[in-house]
C-alpha cells in the first residue's frame, strides 16, 4: 500500500476544493487534491451550475428566435438535436474541467482521484483504480458538497423520475414533464425542458415559487413562467408516484393555486384560490427537485472528532475550523447557502486560517441568482428579512419599463431595488429581476460590501444605454427624483 | 428632619476629601455655616450649611471621600431658629443632654457610615461591565480569532452558523476532551441584539481591523455616513495603544511594574492626596500633549529693583507685599496685549485658536500640599499697588487653604517664580489649555558691559577700545515655555525680548499699559 504525505488535504475538488488547492499552493503549502472523478470541478461544473448555464443559453436562443417574429423576423420552428446539444453541453464540461485539470497540475497540486476514508485526525486511505493510498495530512479542508435531496415517497425506481443530475443529462425531451419543487434548480431545468419542447408543470409546496426571495421580484419572474409552463401548482404536494405504461401517475394534495401574480406582497402569499387539489395525472417524466442536502456521511468521519448538526451540516468556526481541529469544513457540506461562490470564498478563509492568518467568514452579502428568464439576482437584506428580523428600511424601486436599453431589448419584465438604511441611505440589500440580472448583481454586491450609500450609487455615472442603469435611477428614487421616472413632488 | 448634602462645590467638581468635620452632633447650626472643610481637586472648601436646626446625626467622618449629593447631616428642624449665631458657634457649643442618643438614630432610616462609600460603590458597578466587554472583545478579536463567530450580529442571507449550531443537539461523540477546539459556547456568541447594521466598511478595511486585533465596530468612522476607512482603523488602533500607554488617570499606569523597594531599605507608601492626583495627572496630560519649546533670557532687573525697594513699604502700608512676582504679573499682563497669541488657548477638534480679550494672569504658589495656581483677574486693568495686594491676599489664602476654585480657574497665561528659593534657569510645563508659561529665577548681580559708563574705571577698557564699562547689574533669569502649535519660535523671543525690557524699562509699563 502506498503512503504519501501533505501539509493540506483537500477532500472534494468542486469550487470550494479546487479553489482551497489552488490557494494553499498558491502559498506554498505541499497540497494533495482528492475526487472521484477524472478531473476537479465538482458538482458544479459536472452536473450543476455550467451545464445548466449551457443548456439556458441555449434556451434562451430558442425563446428570443422565437420572439423574433415579433420584430418581423421569423425563424420557423426550430428542430433540436438532442445528441448534439447533449454533446455541446458535454464539451462545455470538459472544456473547463479539462482546464482546471491542467491548472492543478501546473500549481503542483497532487491530484488523488478516488474515494477517501478518513483513518485518523490526520491521516486518510484514498481507494482508487491503482489500489489504496494511505496520506498523511497536517490540514484536511472537507469540501465533499452537496447531493440532492430524496423524499422516500417519490422514490420511485424508474427511469422516467429525473433529479437535476439525470435531467442534466438530457435523455429526451419528453412530451410532459412534471418538475417537484418551485425552486431555483427546479425552475431552471423547467424552463430549459419547456424552451425545447416539453409541456412542462411546476407544483411547490409553499405559496409560492423561490422560497426565499422578495415577492416583488418572483412576481416579475412568475408573470412570465405562467406562459412558459402549462401549470403552476402552489401550496401543493405531491403525495403518490406511480409508475404506469405510458408514464408516472402523480397524485396531489393541497389547495393548488396556480396564481401568484399581484402586489409586491413580502411574505408567503395565502392561496388565492382554494380550487383543491389537481386531479392525478399522467406525466412522460418527473424532475424532483426539492432542494439539496450536505454530503457529510464521509466515510471515517466518526474517526475524527468532526461534529455534524441535526441537518447534516459540518459544525464549523468563523475560520470553518472543525471541532477536529486539523481538519476544516467548507462550501455545502459546511451550511448554507449552498452555492458555489460562497465556497470558493470559505476555501480562501480556511487556507488563510491554516496560513496563520486572522481570516473570518465575514461577507455582508452573497449573491444568489436564480438562472431563469428573466433572470432574480439578490444579495445582501432582503425586504422580508428585514420584516422578519423588524430592521428599518427604505425600499427604491425602479421598474425597467423606464430603462432605455430594456427598451430596445424589448423586454420591460424587469425591476431594480435597492433595501436601504433609512437615514443614511446605506445600501443593505439589492434586489434586481430581469434580463441578465446575474450580471447586474456584482455592483449591488460591491455596493453592499463597502458600505455604499444610495447618494454613492447616484452619483457614480453608469454607462447608457445598459441595464446597469437601473441602479443608478433606482439610487435616484430614493432622493425622490429620477430622470426617467416623473413623480409629482412631495408636500 | 433636614437633610443637608454636600452641595455643588464647582465645575467638573465630583466631590472630595473630608478634611474636617465641624460641628458635632447636637450643636444647633445656621444657615450658611460652615460644617464641613472638603478638599478637592483644585482647593480646600469649607462647605456652608443650606439647613438649621439642631444636628441629630453626622453622617460622615475625616478622611471619607464624599460626593456631590451624599447626605452630610441631620437637623432637627426649627431647635436653632431661636438661637442667635453667636450661641450656635461650633466652638462655643454645649455638651447636649441628649449627645448620645443620636447614635441610635443612626441605625434608623439615616444611613450613617455606609453613605459615603455608596458613590464609589455606584462607580464600582458602572464601570466594569463595560471594561469587561472590551475584555471579552479583545479576546475575541486578538487572542483567538478562530473562535470569531460574527455571521449572527450581520444580516446574512441565511440561518447563521451560531443559530445552527445552538440548534444542534449535543453529539456525544463530541464529548471527548478538546481544549484547542471546543465550538464556542453559546454564552460567548455575541447574541443578535437590535439590529445593528454591520460597520460600513470596506472588506479589505474590515480585515485590516481583524488583523491589527480592532473591533471594527468600535471604530469610529470618517467618511460619508460614518464609513470607516482604513486610515480610521489605524487611528483607532494608535488611540488604543496611547490609552493604554497613558491615560486612565495617572501616569504610572502602563509603566514597567515597580519593583519591591523594601528589597534596598525601609519604605513607606502614602496615598496622593487630591490635589497631587490632579497635578500629577493635568501636567502628563499638559507634557503628552503640548509641544513644549522653553527658551531662555536675562533681564537687567536693577532699576526694577531699586523701584521696588523705594515703594515697597507704600504698598506693603497699603495690604501688599511689593514682590518681583506682583510686578512681573503687570509685566505680563502688559505684554500679552502687545502679543495676543500668548493669551489664546487651542482648540485642536475644531482647528481652531481662542484668542482671550481679557487678560487674567495666574501665579503659582508653592504651598505644603502642592501647588496652586490663582489666577489675578484683569491683570492689565490694575495698577503694581492693586495686584501686590491681590497676589500677596492669594497666596495667604493658598497657603491656607482657603483659595476657591473660582479664585484658581480663568487663567490665560501663568508666571511662575522660583527665585525665592533659588536656582538659574528651569523648563516650565505649560498649563494646558494655556499656551506660555513664564518661568522665574533668582536674580543674580553679574558684571555687564555697559557702553558710554564708567569711563577710565578700574575695570575700563583701554583707552582706545569703544567707550564703556562693566558695571555690576542684578539679572533676572527668564524661563519661557510654549506651546509650539501656538506659538512660533521667533514670537516667542520677540515676546521674552519685551518682556526683558519692560522689566529693564518699566516706563514702558507706563507708556504702553
Amino acid at each position: 500500500m502506498a503512503s504519501e504525505s501533505t501539509q493540506v488535504a483537500v477532500l472534494g475538488a468542486g469550487p470550494g476544493g479546487y479553489a482551497a488547492a489552488f490557494y494553499a499552493a498558491d502559498l506554498g503549502m505541499q497540497v494533495a487534491l482528492i475526487d472521484e472523478e477524472k478531473n476537479p470541478g465538482g458538482v458544479c461544473l459536472y452536473r450543476g451550475c455550467i451545464p445548466s448555464k449551457a443548456l439556458l443559453h441555449v434556451a434562451k436562443v430558442i425563446d428570443e428566435a422565437r420572439h423574433a417574429s415579433a420584430w418581423g423576423v421569423a425563424f420557423g420552428e426550430p428542430t433540436v438535436d438532442v445528441g448534439k446539444l447533449r454533446a455541446f453541453k458535454q464539451g462545455v464540461v470538459d472544456k473547463l474541467t479539462g482546464g482546471v485539470g491542467q491548472v492543478a497540475k501546473l500549481r503542483k497540486v497532487k491530484y488523488l482521484q478516488g474515494r477517501a476514508t478518513l483513518t485518523a485526525p490526520r491521516s486518510m486511505t484514498i481507494t482508487g483504480a491503482g489500489g489504496d493510498t494511505v496520506l498523511e495530512f497536517e490540514h484536511c479542508v472537507l469540501a465533499t458538497g452537496s447531493l440532492p435531496t430524496r423524499i422516500p415517497s417519490l422514490s420511485l425506481d424508474s427511469p422516467r423520475m429525473l433529479d437535476s443530475t439525470s435531467a442534466l443529462d438530457l435523455p429526451d425531451v419528453p412530451k410532459s414533464l412534471l418538475v417537484i419543487g418551485g425552486g431555483y434548480i427546479g425552475l431552471e431545468l423547467g424552463s430549459v425542458y419547456a424552451t425545447l419542447g416539453s409541456t412542462v408543470s411546476v407544483v411547490e409546496m409553499t405559496p409560492g415559487l423561490l422560497p426565499g426571495a422578495d415577492r416583488d421580484l418572483v412576481n416579475v419572474l412568475h408573470k412570465r413562467l405562467e406562459k412558459l409552463f402549462a401549470a403552476i401548482m402552489l401550496s401543493t404536494k405531491v403525495v403518490k408516484v406511480a409508475e404506469e405504461k405510458h408514464g408516472i401517475r402523480v397524485t396531489f394534495e393541497g389547495a393548488a393555486t396556480s396564481e401568484d401574480s399581484g402586489g409586491p406582497s413580502l411574505g408567503a402569499r395565502a392561496s388565492a384560490k382554494a380550487a383543491g387539489p389537481p386531479e392525478p395525472q399522467l406525466f412522460d417524466r418527473v424532475l424532483v427537485a426539492v432542494g439539496r442536502r450536505p454530503n457529510s456521511k464521509i466515510p471515517g468521519l466518526e474517526s475524527t472528532r468532526v461534529k455534524v448538526d441535526q441537518k447534516g451540516f459540518i459544525e464549523t468556526d468563523g475560520q470553518r475550523r472543525t471541532a477536529e481541529p486539523s481538519i476544516f469544513a467548507i462550501g455545502d457540506v459546511a451550511g448554507e447557502p449552498m452555492l458555489a461562490h460562497k465556497a470558493s470564498h470559505e476555501a480562501r478563509v480556511a487556507i488563510d486560517a491554516i496560513a496563520g492568518h486572522k481570516a473570518v467568514f465575514e461577507p455582508l452579502a452573497i449573491p444568489a441568482v436564480v438562472f431563469t428568464d428573466p433572470e432574480i439576482a439578490w444579495c445582501g437584506l432582503t425586504e422580508a428579512q428585514a420584516a422578519e428580523q423588524g430592521i428599518e428600511i427604505e425600499v427604491a424601486r425602479f421598474p425597467w419599463g423606464a430603462i432605455s436599453r430594456a427598451i430596445t431589448i424589448d423586454r420591460l419584465d424587469g425591476l431594480t431595488k435597492l433595501v436601504l438604511e433609512p437615514k443614511s441611505g446605506r445600501v443593505l440589500g439589492v434586489g434586481i429581476a430581469g434580463s441578465g440580472a446575474g450580471e447586474l448583481i456584482a455592483a449591488g454586491v460591491l455596493a453592499v460590501e463597502m458600505g455604499a450609500t444610495a447618494e454613492d450609487l447616484k452619483l457614480t455615472i453608469h454607462p447608457h444605454p445598459t441595464l446597469s442603469e437601473s441602479l443608478m435611477e433606482s439610487a435616484e428614487v430614493f432622493f425622490g427624483q429620477s430622470t426617467h421616472v416623473y413623480k409629482p413632488r412631495r408636500k | 428632619m433636614a437633610e443637608f448634602k454636600v452641595p455643588e462645590l464647582g465645575e467638573n467638581v465630583a466631590g472630595g476629601d473630608v478634611t474636617r468635620v465641624l460641628v458635632k452632633v447636637g450643636d444647633t447650626i445656621v444657615l450658611e455655616q460652615a460644617v464641613l472643610e472638603l478638599e478637592t481637586d483644585k482647593a480646600t472648601i469649607e462647605v456652608p450649611s443650606s439647613v438649621a436646626g439642631r444636628v441629630t446625626n453626622i453622617t460622615v467622618k475625616q478622611g471619607d471621600k464624599v460626593k456631590v449629593g451624599a447626605v452630610v447631616l441631620t437637623v432637627e428642624d426649627g431647635a436653632g431658629d431661636a438661637a442667635g449665631p453667636a450661641e450656635t458657634h461650633p466652638k462655643s457649643h454645649i455638651p447636649h443632654p441628649n449627645a448620645e442618643n443620636p447614635q441610635s438614630d443612626a441605625e434608623g432610616p439615616t444611613p450613617k457610615a455606609d453613605q459615603p462609600a455608596a458613590p464609589s460603590g455606584a462607580v464600582a458597578g458602572g464601570l466594569p461591565p463595560s471594561r469587561e466587554a472590551s475584555a471579552d472583545r479583545g479576546q475575541a478579536s486578538g487572542q483567538k480569532p478562530e473562535k470569531v463567530v460574527s455571521m449572527p450580529a450581520r444580516p446574512a442571507p441565511e440561518p447563521s452558523k451560531a443559530a445552527r449550531a445552538e440548534a444542534a443537539e449535543p453529539n456525544p461523540k463530541a464529548q471527548s476532551p478538546n481544549p484547542k477546539a471546543q465550538p464556542t459556547p453559546n454564552s460567548q456568541l455575541p447574541t443578535p441584539t437590535g439590529h445593528r447594521p454591520a460597520a460600513p466598511a470596506a472588506p479589505s478595511v474590515r480585515r485590516l481591523a481583524r488583523e491589527v486585533g480592532v473591533d471594527i465596530d468600535e471604530v469610529q468612522g470618517t467618511g460619508p455616513q460614518g464609513r470607516i476607512a482604513e486610515e480610521d482603523v489605524k487611528e483607532h488602533a494608535r488611540r488604543i495603544l496611547s490609552s493604554v500607554g497613558t491615560s486612565r488617570g495617572t501616569p504610572e499606569r502602563g509603566a514597567s511594574p515597580l519593583p519591591d523597594f523594601a528589597r534596598w531599605g525601609e519604605v513607606e507608601r502614602q496615598p496622593m492626596s487630591n490635589i497631587r492626583r490632579t497635578t500629577a495627572n493635568r501636567l502628563s496630560h499638559a507634557w503628552n500633549t503640548i509641544p513644549h519649546v522653553t527658551q531662555f533670557d536675562k533681564a537687567d532687573i536693577t532699576a526694577m529693583e531699586e523701584l521696588r525697594k523705594k515703594y515697597r513699604e507704600q504698598v506693603e502700608k497699603a495690604g501688599g507685599n511689593l514682590t518681583v512676582t506682583a510686578m512681573l504679573v503687570k509685566v505680563i499682563a502688559t505684554a500679552v496685549r502687545q502679543f495676543p497669541q500668548f493669551n489664546a488657548s487651542l482648540d485642536p477638534q475644531a482647528n481652531e485658536i481662542i484668542y482671550k480679550k481679557y487678560v487674567n494672569v495666574g501665579v503659582a504658589v508653592d504651598t505644603d500640599r502642592g501647588l496652586l495656581v490663582p489666577v489675578v483677574r484683569n491683570a492689565d486693568q490694575k495698577n503694581i499697588t492693586e495686584i501686590a495686594i491681590e497676589v500677596h491676599q492669594a497666596a495667604e489664602k493658598a497657603r491656607s487653604k482657603k483659595l476657591t476654585l473660582e479664585e484658581m480657574s480663568g487663567g490665560g497665561i501663568t508666571i511662575s517664580n522660583l527665585g525665592g528659593i533659588g536656582g538659574t534657569y528651569f523648563t516650565p510645563i505649560v498649563n494646558l489649555p494655556e499656551v506660555a508659561i513664564l518661568g522665574v529665577s533668582r536674580g543674580i548681580i553679574e558684571p555687564v558691559w555697559v557702553p558710554g559708563a564708567g569711563r577710565g574705571g578700574p575695570v575700563g577698557p583701554p583707552s582706545n577700545a569703544p567707550a564703556g564699562a562693566f558695571e555690576a547689574r542684578q539679572l533676572l533669569p527668564l524661563s519661557l515655555s510654549y506651546d509650539h502649535r501656538v506659538i512660533d519660535g521667533a514670537d516667542a523671543m520677540r515676546f521674552l525680548r519685551w518682556v526683558a525690557e519692560a522689566i529693564e524699562q518699566p516706563f514702558l509699563l507706563s507708556l504702553l499699559g
